[in-house]
């Protein structure tokens, strides 16, 4: 089987790694060979979001010219995988040399969860038997798997949005032995909003107390996001919520392991 | 990137965020009108399915606009109506004063009309000596406050029934309790007095329908049959977009526009106003005036920002918005004046391009993008990417800030190879230990790093 690629995004690989090796670390488990491309940088969403048009485009024909060779694409997270399979082909709608390459790179690209139900990965198998050893993994685990359940999911705006990826992680985490207590507006937005959060700090930290206020309600030991923005984002006020937020590769490699 | 907004959206929000009933009365108003709209639609058999179809309708209308404004304006003439068609906001006010004066009136009924607030229709008026009672409830209530509306169809969202308590005391000086059976009774008992008393009732339009001449207005209270039928002459105010070619279009909107805004399959009153009265008529004015308002509208015609015509100002968008929501409507404005009448996500795309991006450049950084909005629009306007659109011109125009512009650069420049992302990292994790509050923090080790380690 070909080589998958893993495109980590800039957030996991500046901030949150934990998560691209969670993600590696399952996707070998499912008896994938994985890829990281070193080239990669980022998508180009920030930029194409905050009105950077220029620049979006740049960083996309880069991406686009990286993950080119590679028949499969995988993202943990929800909205760069959006910006990949919805805005990319919007973007270069009258370029006719590029749209038909961002097309075809949209066309393999699969958010993790997405990838994990739509070729039927599930459940995982757990790290150890003989012929699945553990290749890449963490050097120590971070949660009991106890403490995973239940969980309440949040769905990030583009992935459930754009993508229209509801069901696929919820599933992915019941399959794994997760019971899910679902929160009010669970597809409320966490008040992150790439750039937002930067240029309306109060109305964003606003949102983002209200979403975890919604999420602690439930009770659930765990608050789960299939987005790296969303993650940062909800951890800087997790404490005081008393909410504990965890990307769902994670929780998902920690349970499997 | 940093604040130091005298108003605007950010310094207002900034203070809405700590009012605890505002955000309390925001948040149960907005949650009714999401529910109600939910269960509205789910009992249409084919609600997507109709959305498409209206999305279709208000596109054609709108590629061929001039045409039906035509034809509306000769059926409506045929009909006894005197069309009116106002450049902008001035043009408007003049066309509404003059009529008023001619006539001799002093006291003015006003219905709802966003429209209206839209050119500050209140104080033209006043200054030239007629006074404008607003007689829907929640404008009313904002008119005593001496505040703006703070949402397309509930404008007194941010009240509690006490600070309305409060207001009613000091306009009538009675004692009225915080009750809302009280508080309704008492404004129907001194709003009566202004029906009956009007020289003139101003009202706004719903939608005009162009094969019969007729004004269709949708409201909950009755007022709007009053201002529109008692005074002797009615002046209906619409924006040029307002228009249904002929009756079956009409249908559509109105199955959509109530079910959107409120939840309910109609409002309680569907008024239609074809012309002044009628030999056999009991009542209704002498005089009708249409007057159709540019102000700014015609100019996104042909344009990527065309599709914002297409709204129907139900407030759907408002209701489900996070950002709204956590803001309130007061926010929604430039960085000097008073608040746009319209808020929310629509306000943020309608407010810049009818009134300026450069004073109004924070409303469209007011969003998430987080396309709630998109998804509960009857007309399914693209909310979001044209928020996108807004910011690509606002950078285009040197609107963002020399240092925000800088510091993006050089982010993507950062981004454009390994190399120069191997230094910026680098440097970011050297002053990791120094970045606060917002930023990411960068992690001791990066991906590629662990990466590369473990596969070596």
């Amino acid at each position: 089987m070909p080589p998958l690629a893993l495109l980590a995004t800039c957030l996991v690989d500046q901030v949150l790694p934990e998560i691209g090796v969670a993600t590696a670390a399952l996707l070998e488990r499912t008896g994938h060979t994985v890829d990281f491309p070193e080239a990669q940088t980022c998508c180009g969403q920030p930029f194409f979001n905050s009105g950077y048009h220029a620049d979006a485009v740049r960083l996309a024909k880069r991406t686009i010219e990286i993950f080119e060779p590679y028949e499969t694409v995988v993202l943990p997270s929800g909205s760069c995988a959006a910006m990949i399979r919805v805005e990319y082909p919007h973007l270069f709608h009258d370029d006719p040399a590029w749209l038909p390459r961002a097309e075809a790179l949209a066309a393999r690209t699969f958010e993790f969860s997405e990838f994990l139900i739509r070729f039927d990965l599930l459940p995982i198998p757990r790290t150890g038997s003989a012929d699945n050893p553990p290749p890449f993994t963490f050097a120590q685990g971070r949660i009991r798997p106890s403490a995973h359940s239940p969980a309440t999911y949040h769905d990030s705006c583009h992935m459930c949005r754009l993508l229209g990826l509801r069901d696929e992680p919820r599933s992915a985490l019941e399959k794994t032995g997760v019971t899910i207590e679902e929160m009010a507006e669970p597809d409320r937005c966490c008040g992150f909003g790439g750039t937002f959060s930067l240029k309306m700090p109060e109305v964003s930290a606003a949102m983002t107390r209200e979403k975890l206020r919604l999420a602690s309600e439930t009770g659930a030991a765990i608050l789960v996001t299939a987005d790296p923005g969303c993650l940062m984002q909800m951890r800087r006020f997790a404490d005081e919520a008393g909410v504990r937020v965890e990307h769902l590769a994670v929780v998902l490699e920690e349970r499997t392991r | 990137m940093s604040g130091g907004f005298k108003s605007g959206f950010r310094e207002t929000a900034r203070i809405a965020i700590e009012d605890v009933e505002l955000i309390r009365s925001v948040e149960t108003a907005t949650g009714r009108f999401r529910l109600g709209r939910e269960s509205a639609l789910a009992e249409l058999p084919e609600a997507d399915a109709m959305r498409d179809h209206f999305k279709q309708i208000r596109a054609a209308t709108l590629s061929n606009l001039k045409n039906h404004l035509q034809i509306f304006e000769a059926n409506a003439q045929a009909a006894g109506v005197q069309v009116h068609f106002a450049r902008n906001a001035e043009a408007a006010r003049r066309i509404i004063l003059d009529l008023a004066r001619e006539r001799g009136a002093t006291l003015a009924a006003k219905s709802k009309s966003m429209t209206t607030e839209e050119i500050h229709l209140n104080p033209a008026l006043e200054a030239g000596g007629v006074r404008p009672v607003e007689t829907d409830l929640g404008e009313w209530i904002v008119q005593l406050a001496g505040e703006a509306p703070a949402h397309i169809i509930a404008p007194a969202i941010n009240k509690t029934k006490e600070q309305v308590a409060d207001l009613f005391r000091e306009e009538s000086g009675d004692e009225i309790p915080a009750e809302i059976p009280a508080l309704t009774a008492q404004a129907r008992r001194r709003l009566r007095e202004t029906f009956l008393e009007a020289g003139i009732g101003i009202s706004g339009g719903n939608l005009a329908v162009a094969e019969t001449g007729s004004v269709v207005l949708v409201t909950n209270e009755g007022n709007g049959r009053m201002v529109t039928s008692l005074p002797p002459i009615h002046v209906a105010v619409l924006g040029i977009e307002k228009i249904a070619p002929t009756w079956a279009e009409a249908g559509v909107w109105l199955s959509l526009l109530a079910r959107s805004a409120t939840g309910q399959p109609l409002s309680i009153y569907t008024s239609i106003l074809t012309g002044p009265k009628q030999y056999a008529d009991i009542d209704g004015p002498e005089e009708v005036h249409v007057v159709f308002l540019d102000n700014g509208r015609s100019k996104l015609l042909g344009t990527k920002y065309e599709e914002i015509l297409q709204c129907i100002r139900c407030g759907a968008c408002l209701n489900v918005c996070p950002v709204y929501r956590s803001a309130g409507g007061h926010a929604y404005r430039g960085e000097t004046g008073p608040p746009s009448p319209y808020s929310g996500p629509i306000g943020a795309v309608v407010t810049p391009l009818l009134f300026g991006l450069e004073d109004h450049k924070q409303l469209p950084q007011a969003s998430s993008l987080c396309g709630a909005c998109l998804d509960v629009c009857p007309v399914r306007i693209d909310l979001p990417r044209m928020l996108v659109e807004l910011r690509r011109d606002s950078v285009e125009a040197g609107l963002d800030g020399a240092g925000t512009a800088a510091v993006t650069r050089l982010a993507a420049r950062a981004f454009g190879g390994k190399r120069m992302l191997g230094l910026a990292a680098r440097l970011a994790r050297f002053g990791r230990r120094f970045v606060r509050g917002n930023l990411p923090r960068p992690s001791k080790r990066s991906f590629r790093e662990i990466w590369r380690e473990q596969r070596s």
